[in-house]
């Protein structure tokens, strides 16, 4: 019966089912939008590091999505879409999280600890050289 | 919903039922699996937080770009990558019933794992030797949190991956195996998922001047 089971294709077998081509399409894709960052890290081939950050952050980004749908096999189909679902839920959830903690905790620094903003050039070393 | 209707209307359709009494509890399963995975994202979610507050709280410490060997974190990448596509070769080899198959790449992937904590492990060793503990800084408190949470994650893989192996070999692929063989994959594959925002965002952007 077991084998029987999975034989049946319809709808939501999708979701078990990753073929060679899949993974292996996912594995080269997901091998250079790893190098590409490490390598731009690595030779220091941007000078401005906001502009890496941003850069590292968007192939990071591009990598999860491809992690998702070759290894992950998301799409909006299986679970009758509930996984989908659960999916942007979450994604909204951490994205509030985040953004929301990173957002006050800045502020709270910058209001609260005039001379003492992180990260700042001259106000970091007089933090550093706090007891 | 469908599976309600066919329920709740006894003598309707013979076959919906048959189909909703065999297939909804696999599936059911699988979702609910997802959600575990969603929740545990959450939990991932909270320590990318915490670090992205505390990462440059170095308290007179060392700092990042002092104390990461990006080799050899790329090493370590390229471990949990590998373990990710020979779990995908694994998943197939179970899809096509090759038991003898499914059991040396998951062996694989377990070594892969492996591997991968065993350089973790040995980073942290080597932090905590040189007096960059979990202790010393509010940036290496969030630091071995966040890093020691996703290799405590993968810990819990390989101890699950080893009782699937001896699971797989006993009673072979069965639905039962297969099922848990699936929830397996996603886990795996999630931590992967996690993997990318840790070197990335803690490592990688870590070492930027």
């Amino acid at each position: 019966m077991s084998a029987h089971d999975h034989n049946h294709d319809h709808g939501h077998a999708v979701h078990a089912h990753g073929s060679m081509k899949d993974y292996v399409i996912g594995f080269v894709l997901s091998v250079i939008l790893t190098a590409i960052p490490f390598w731009l890290v690595m030779n220091k081939v941007i000078e401005k590091s906001s502009t890496l950050g941003v850069v590292i952050l968007a192939l990071a980004a591009v990598q999860i999505l491809v992690h998702m749908v070759y290894f992950l096999h998301m799409n909006t189909k299986s679970e009758n879409g509930w996984n989908m679902l659960a999916l942007i839920f979450t994604t909204v959830l951490v994205v509030i999280l985040l953004s929301g903690s990173i957002w006050v905790m800045y502020h709270l620094n910058h209001n609260m600890m005039p001379g003492m903003a992180q990260g700042v050039g001259a106000s970091a070393q007089t933090m550093r050289d706090m007891p | 919903m469908s599976t309600l209707t066919a329920q709740g209307a006894p003598g309707a359709d013979l076959s919906s039922r048959y189909y909703v009494a065999h297939h909804h509890p696999e599936n059911g399963t699988l979702l609910g699996f997802w959600i575990y995975l969603m929740s545990d994202c959450l939990l991932f979610a909270c320590l990318f937080a915490a670090y992205a507050v505390l990462g440059h709280s170095y308290a007179g410490g060392p700092t990042g770009a002092e104390l990461f060997d990006l080799p050899l974190v790329a090493l370590n990448t390229a471990f949990l990558l590998l373990s990710s596509i020979t779990y995908g070769f694994a998943m197939i080899a179970a899809q096509g019933q090759k038991k003898n198959a499914t059991l040396a790449w998951l062996a694989i992937t377990g070594l892969f794992g492996a591997a991968f904590i065993y350089f973790e492990v040995y980073e942290f060793l080597h932090l905590i030797h040189e007096g960059a503990g979990p202790q010393r800084s509010g940036f290496l408190t969030a630091f071995f949190s966040l890093v020691g949470t996703h290799g405590l994650h993968v810990s819990s893989g390989i101890i699950w991956l080893v009782t699937l192996m001896i699971q797989v070999s006993k009673h072979g692929l069965g639905e039962a195996n297969l099922r848990r063989l699936m929830c397996l994959s996603l886990f795996w594959h999630f931590l992967d998922v996690v993997w990318i925002g840790v070197f990335t965002f803690v490592y990688l952007m870590g070492v930027l001047p």
